[in-house]
């Protein structure tokens, strides 16, 4: 009969430890960081949990960002979200839209006591995330831009100097004939069609995205994506793409994968590829700024962000949500920052933690880090480069992806494509705006 | 005459209390989604429920004047009239084939009967894999012979890729069903044709498939529900819809425009028609191909 007594000890066991967990509160924090990231972010939780003794911070990693955005809107109306959701930039109408559903970031520091100043925080970050008066209204956690990544080898083979990347797609057209000419297969490819050459094409080259500061203003804002720059660029890719120099891999980051392994000579893609590539690139490559087409004036302006940020759901206690603040402000402290970005690729939020990298020599070492950042700050953002912000962008990034497939595929011209992109994405608009009156 | 043997419940509340595990499933992951569909096709909401207006059959007007919507019952339509035909013609070759074989014939059966326990959505990524435009083996195969295959750009592609994959799922299930009704065929009724002078195509499509009529008949209706349905896993693995709507079938959109747009009107309304057509196939089935049923 020892079964019993060993069940009660594991019982009493279990009883004990249990209520020994009850005097910490618990903040649950769903993240969509797969592989090193998912590391990073368990590493950041289990920091704060281990500098205090009130709160501890549970990560779960909810699947991809439209999965674990899907997961948080289902518990939401089941009563049971989380307190931290991570949420992709193009979620970022949908969440500010949803004001019984969140709690702004500013109004919980404010309530919490804690100093919190939007001004610490890189501009091209933090106005994408602000209101029209310039409170924030979610903590930037993980931003990235587009950068231009070029294979030095293959570029040695066409008899181009593999020191000078193209800056302007003029010279791109140049390094692209070569290349081809020495018997590149794939010569360009890229990865988020949408985000680097409709979004970050408009605010590289000063162009705006969308009427009202690319829908920051308003509800009624309207797609301006087929203006004759537009269309111009997008017609270019589609003439390259007929004659070999560039060849599509998709709607996510795809592209990648044929960069590092050879096949492609040329990526425009995330930021926070370069881990990826470094690890698996056996040749040498240079990371730069994006092409630009020098006869557009303003070019090059600055790239706008991509990435996620972390946004607080409303309807929890008052308690938690001090708790909440205690771990928002930990994760803005320089040092952690600083290791985020280093150990990643994304940039750096605060000033403080780009400075922090900075002095500590971590540019000088691996060199290629901070084109991102600086890409982000190369001019002051105007209202056409600030960010962007239009509901069911999702549904809208998507119906510009189809469009510009159609090109690619050489089904469509360029002005009718974006034509027709701007129609649809317009009518995802007001639907948006009809749900949020 | 056989007697018929009655099975009579003497209890009031037995045959209710038996029944009720299985009304309940039924009430709760059936009827229940069913009835909230329908109620918040008649609404327009935001993603998180905060505001909600009743719109009456605005979402459904917005569909009809959508001509994606229109199209995705065009690719519905192709999508499943091809996974139900060369499915249905390959099974029951296979099968007639696997009824004549006496050597290793419990080794090809076995082998033909196993993709049906793979899920779809792994069959869709084995077949993503096998024609993926830049490493997939197939794919390379394919360059040989100078055809050049990209899925990712070309719509008719991506629409060979997801039938590939659903037919292969569902060859193993109707050639169960075929092999299953080709033994069941009299041989005297073969011998009498054979001994008359046919030969085995005639006697193939004279005696032996209209007795099959049953069998096709029902795994015709079975093949079209489940391209309308069970292939969401194969098209969700693979090509998302993609690209450019090619293989957005209706099951898929009614997926996509409810979780990843967060457009629960629109949704709720494309599952309502969705519904409302199976329905009407399947009595349309039953009341006019049920005619032309050998029995």
């Amino acid at each position: 009969m020892r079964f019993p007594v060993l069940t009660a000890t594991a019982l009493a066991v279990g009883l004990l430890g249990a209520s020994a967990a009850q005097a910490q509160t618990e903040i649950q924090w769903w993240h969509s960081m797969t592989g090193a990231l998912g590391d990073r972010v368990n590493d950041i939780a289990n920091g704060f949990n281990a500098s205090q003794k009130d709160y501890k911070v549970v990560p779960i990693f909810k699947g991809t960002y439209p999965e674990s955005m899907t997961a948080a809107i289902a518990a939401f109306r089941a009563g049971n979200a989380p307190h931290i959701l991570q949420v992709f930039e193009v979620g970022t109408a949908t969440m500010m839209a949803a004001k019984g559903a969140i709690k702004p970031v500013y109004v919980m520091m404010k309530e919490a006591k804690e100093p919190f100043d939007p001004k610490n925080y890189l501009a091209a970050v933090a106005g994408y995330y602000t209101d029209s008066k310039g409170n924030m209204l979610s903590l930037p956690f993980n931003s990235s831009t587009p950068l231009f990544y070029v294979n030095k080898e293959a570029f040695k083979k066409a008899g181009l100097d593999p020191e000078k990347a193209p800056k302007t797609w003029a010279e791109f057209a140049v390094a692209a004939a070569k290349l081809k000419a020495s018997g590149q297969e794939c010569v360009y490819t890229t990865g988020w069609p949408s985000w680097v050459h409709i979004e970050n094409f408009s605010a590289w080259h000063n162009l705006p995205i969308g009427t009202k500061s690319n829908g920051m203003d308003g509800l009624d804002t309207q797609f301006k994506i087929n203006s004759p720059h537009h269309v111009a660029h997008i017609q270019m890719l589609g003439d390259y793409a007929k004659k070999g120099w560039f060849t599509y891999s998709g709607r996510t980051n795809q592209g990648e994968a044929r960069f590092f392994s050879g096949e492609c000579a040329m990526l425009t893609s995330s930021s926070a590829a370069q881990g990826n590539i470094r690890k698996n690139a056996k040749f040498d490559f240079s990371v730069n700024f994006l092409p630009y087409h020098h006869t557009i004036e303003g070019a090059p302006q600055n790239s706008i962000i991509g990435g996620a940020t972390l946004w607080v759901m409303s309807g929890k206690k008052p308690d938690e949500y001090k708790g909440v603040t205690k771990f928002l402000t930990y994760v803005s402290k320089p040092e952690v920052q600083a290791n985020w970005h280093q150990g990643t690729g994304y940039v750096p939020i605060t000033y403080a933690a780009f400075d922090l990298t900075k002095s500590s020599g971590f540019y000088e070492k691996n060199p290629g880090t901070d084109m991102a950042i600086r890409q982000l700050n190369n001019k002051a953002p105007t209202t056409n480069s600030k960010g962007l912000r239009f509901g069911n962008f999702v549904q809208g990034r998507e119906v510009i992806e189809e469009e510009m497939e159609s090109v690619f595929a050489g089904k469509k011209d360029a002005k009718t494509a974006l034509d027709q992109a701007v129609k649809r994405g317009d009518e995802i608009l007001r639907k948006f705006e009809a749900a949020n009156k | 005459m056989a007697m018929e043997k009655r099975v009579v419940f003497r209890s009031a509340w037995l045959p209710y209390l038996l029944l009720a595990p299985q009304i309940a499933i039924t009430v709760i992951f059936f009827f229940w989604p069913a009835f909230q569909a329908g109620w918040f096709s008649f609404q327009l909401q935001d993603a998180f429920g905060l505001q909600t207006e009743f719109v009456g059959l605005r979402n459904f007007e917005e569909l009809f004047n959508d001509p994606r919507y229109l199209e995705s019952f065009r690719i519905t339509a192709v999508f499943s009239i091809l996974v139900s035909t060369i499915g249905i013609s390959i099974s029951l070759l296979l099968a007639t084939m696997a009824n004549r074989v006496i050597h290793g014939a419990l080794g090809y059966k076995t082998f033909l009967i196993w993709p049906y326990a793979v899920a779809s959505a792994v069959a869709g990524v084995i077949f993503a894999f096998l024609f993926a435009p830049s490493v997939g083996i197939i794919t390379f195969a394919l360059k040989q012979i100078g055809i050049h295959w990209n899925w990712v750009l070309r719509g008719d592609q991506a629409m060979i890729l997801v039938v590939v994959a659903s037919i292969w799922k569902q060859i193993s299930y109707n050639f169960l069903f075929f092999l299953a009704g080709l033994q069941s065929v009299p041989k005297s009724m073969i011998e009498a044709a054979a001994i008359d002078g046919a030969g085995p195509i005639r006697r193939f499509w004279t005696v032996v498939f209209p007795l099959l009529t049953p069998t096709t008949f029902f795994l015709l209706v079975i093949n079209i529900v489940y391209a309308f349905f069970d292939t969401f896993g194969v098209i969700d693995a693979t090509t998302q819809g993609g690209p450019a709507g090619a293989t957005n079938i209706l099951v898929y959109k009614v997926y996509h425009d409810g979780v990843k747009s967060a457009d629960l009107g629109g949704s709720s309304a494309q599952s309502v028609i969705l519904m409302i057509i199976v329905i009407a196939l399947t009595v349309a089935q039953f009341r006019f191909i049920e005619r032309k049923v050998h029995y």
